[in-house]
């Protein structure tokens, strides 16, 4: 593919979405609009990234993140390697810095890191010499999620400026939610948030962004509404009693979806717990469900984000 | 005393400001046998080893309420030489060590231990905390009385508070009985559990774990009402929310004898320095907002915060080479401390005879020292500085075997140029 985009992202790293501007957002993905029309075709082979080296980096456990890298890796004709490290938590930070310069030092052209600790891929990318992607930190950033979403959202709207979409669920704990209100926002989309108290951070309302905390109000004429996974420890900690109580008032049903615009959309990006934060019906209606095309997006975005940076690099 | 056999000597042409008494005039002031023999307007400097400090400040040396080091246990940290000369250097001519160490300071030859170890060592006083609760567990109580005789000055569990309010109600109306000074920690342990940083709209952007100014002021309200009833004296260590200041100032106004300590960076930092998750602006408690900054620096003038403390508390690169939630908190600021308290001088935030005050007279006098004075017969432990003089911090000259400072990298003004520990020079900066 020699088409020039108005590259405007270039790296050196993808850390997050903040800190970003909209022409790079939209360069990246433009280019990545090209790359779902290529992994659509029987041969999706490019040459890209030939002779460069991807190591895939995840201090958490991952399958579709990790494997979605390793396929865009691949597909760009890098040599890829995963390197999955389970640690105890204690010594964790440790082996962090230390597989960063042991890493270093076999000459890595681009690292994918997902790390449990927020502000971890930039620390790394601190101590290495080559461009770092954070494929998620903490409860930080997960920008490449931010963009596949986006690149979905783009194929059904086009312009995203006007578009409604309500972020439903556990946005405290969820870096995704941090991603995607972020980007959202910058694309010109209007974002809210609906979820109980205990699983908003204190300071959303000062996002400039409108919050909920009933689902009928903040499904209200939207286009699109996102669910985040509920993660089963919440349930422990008391930021919520049960999961039927809270399927109750914020899982997505029929009758919650029903508030939002006739043709909206359902995203999640997954893992899903279903009968929690979504009912089964709605994940399995491919005529609302998003789901799938985000895994897709997946795929071409970080495909994107890796020829963006490589292409820098030189 | 250190420096009983210090030869006599004379300082001559500083502006000699002594907290306590209000004195701030430039004066000659002689040194004899570890004390001050004489202030006068130009005194005989014959046959006296003369010290020309025009220009300069002349004050009590600094006494820091409570400093963490790293002996015995964590010699690689801080021992008490390293913090002896980095107070030296900063000063600081008396500190408390914390009971945190390994073992704890928990009993009493272990306060025995500490003060011959600091004598023999260190360049400065040292003083020992005593622990609170044996082993700092938080369960039994240790043994207040028989440690108070060997010479530990305050009781604390360090700088993990007790949470059960039953023993800290035992351990104030015992020590009560014994006349000590028993400090805590004001955080309520479950609210803040596993947070990392002061919890706002900040935290919530960098995704990082918050500890909520309400449980410092449910901790501070809570230990109030325990020193009300008791009548027990209690320092509260380390405030940073303006919140729970106000309980102090509003318990203090009660007759309520309780006090409270501010570390320096609280005084001179906010979460804005977190920054880009930077580890050496994680401390305990947590750096806050600008608003809480500003209620403790108001808090120095209107007399409700008692000392001004360095909050010092060496950690390895080991443990702050890390993503944020993985490193240690704390941070080193012997050395920095009177840099730091004069930025707020010349910011024009607070006046540097309050400053001071709370830096030396007043906590020498919290923990019933008869030092951070100028007074003729007083042990000669002084201060001599410059109050203008610009630099740069570099962590890396630091004299703390850890190097971890917030102020890295920082622009300061004011500085140390000599430091006096019964008459004898323990520190000069070589210009």
């Amino acid at each position: 593919m020699t088409k020039r985009y108005k590259d405007t992202f270039t790296g050196p790293h993808l850390l997050g979405i903040a800190g970003l501007n909209r022409l790079e957002v939209e360069s990246l993905l433009d280019r990545a609009e090209d790359f779902v029309a290529l992994n659509r075709r029987r041969d999706k082979h490019l040459d890209t990234l030939k002779g460069r080296t991807l190591v895939n980096l995840f201090f958490e456990p991952s399958t579709r993140t990790q494997s979605s890298f390793e396929l865009a890796g691949k597909r760009l004709g890098a040599d890829v390697i995963n390197m999955a490290i389970k640690t105890s938590s204690v010594a964790k930070g440790e082996t962090l810095i230390d597989t960063a310069v042991t890493l270093n030092a076999m000459h890595p052209d681009l690292l994918v890191v997902r790390h449990s600790a927020s502000g971890a891929a930039a620390l790394l990318s601190q101590k290495v010499d080559c461009a770092v992607i954070n494929a998620g930190d903490g409860t930080h950033e997960h920008p490449t999620q931010a963009l596949l979403d986006a690149l979905t959202l783009r194929a059904h709207f086009g312009d995203l400026a006007g578009v409604r979409i309500a972020i439903c669920g556990d946005v405290v704990h969820s870096r995704v939610a941090r991603s995607d209100i972020t980007l959202l926002t910058l694309m010109g989309a209007e974002v809210r948030l609906c979820a109980p108290p205990t699983l908003l951070p204190a300071s959303a309302g000062q996002w400039g962004i409108e919050v909920f905390h009933n689902m009928d109000d903040a499904l209200d004429g939207c286009d699109v509404v996102m669910v985040l996974r509920l993660q089963r420890e919440r349930m422990t900690s008391a930021c919520v009693p049960s999961t039927r109580e809270y399927f109750r008032y914020y899982g997505l049903d029929r009758a919650k979806l029903s508030k939002a615009k006739k043709c909206a959309l359902v995203m999640h990006p997954g893992p899903m717990n279903r009968g929690v934060e979504i009912d089964s019906e709605i994940a399995d209606d491919l005529a609302i469900s998003l789901i799938t095309e985000q895994v897709e997006s997946g795929v071409a975005v970080r495909m994107a984000v890796l020829a963006a940076l490589a292409e820098g690099e030189t | 005393m250190k420096g009983a056999k210090a030869d006599p000597v004379i300082i001559t042409g500083a502006r000699v400001m002594d907290p306590a008494s209000g004195r701030d005039e430039i004066l000659d002031v002689r040194l004899k046998d570890g004390r001050i023999d004489k202030f006068g307007a130009s005194l005989s400097a014959e046959g006296l080893k003369c010290i020309d400090a025009t220009g300069l400040i002349l004050a009590p040396g600094l006494v820091d309420v409570l400093v963490k080091t790293g002996e015995p246990g964590a010699e690689a940290r801080e021992t008490l030489r390293s913090a002896g000369n980095a107070a030296a250097a900063g000063g600081v001519t008396t500190l408390v060590v914390s009971p945190q160490t390994d073992p704890v300071i928990d009993d009493p030859a272990m306060v025995d231990f500490i003060k011959r170890r600091g004598r023999k060592r260190a360049a400065v006083h040292i003083l020992p905390a005593g622990g609170l609760t044996r082993r700092l567990k938080g369960e039994l109580l240790a043994e207040v009385g028989l440690m108070k005789e060997a010479g530990a000055v305050l009781f604390t569990n360090g700088d993990c508070p007790i949470g059960n309010a039953a023993i800290m109600r035992n351990a104030l109306t015992y020590a009560g009985g014994m006349d000590a000074l028993i400090s805590n920690r004001p955080i309520e342990p479950d609210l803040s559990a596993n947070g990392v940083m002061n919890a706002g709209d900040f935290a919530s952007r960098l995704g990082l774990g918050g500890i909520p100014a309400i449980a410092e002021r449910i901790m501070v309200e809570r230990d109030v009402a325990l020193a009300e009833a008791s009548g027990t004296r209690v320092l509260i260590d380390q405030l940073s929310t303006g919140a729970a200041l106000d309980v102090v100032r509003q318990a203090k106004a009660r007759g309520v004898k309780v006090y409270c300590s501010v570390s320096i960076h609280h005084l001179t930092l906010n979460e804005l320095d977190v920054g880009d998750y930077r580890t050496f602006a994680r401390l305990s408690p947590p750096l806050r907002t600008e608003k809480d900054r500003l209620a403790m620096v108001a808090g120095i003038s209107d007399g409700t915060i008692d000392a001004v403390v360095s909050g010092h508390d060496p950690r390895p690169a080991e443990e702050k080479r890390l993503p944020f939630s993985e490193s240690s908190p704390g941070a080193v600021g012997l050395e920095t401390l009177l840099s730091g308290a004069l930025s707020l001088v010349h910011n024009g935030e607070v006046s540097l005879k309050d400053m001071l005050y709370v830096l030396s007279a007043s906590p020498a006098r919290l923990l019933g020292l008869g030092c951070g004075q100028l007074e003729v017969g007083c042990a000669a432990d002084l201060v001599l500085f410059d109050r203008d003089k610009p630099w740069v911090c570099d962590a890396n000259k630091l004299r703390s075997k850890s190097k971890n400072t917030p102020y890295d990298g920082r622009r300061m003004q004011g500085r140390v140029v000599m430091t006096f520990v019964d008459g004898l020079c323990v520190f000069k900066r070589q210009p």
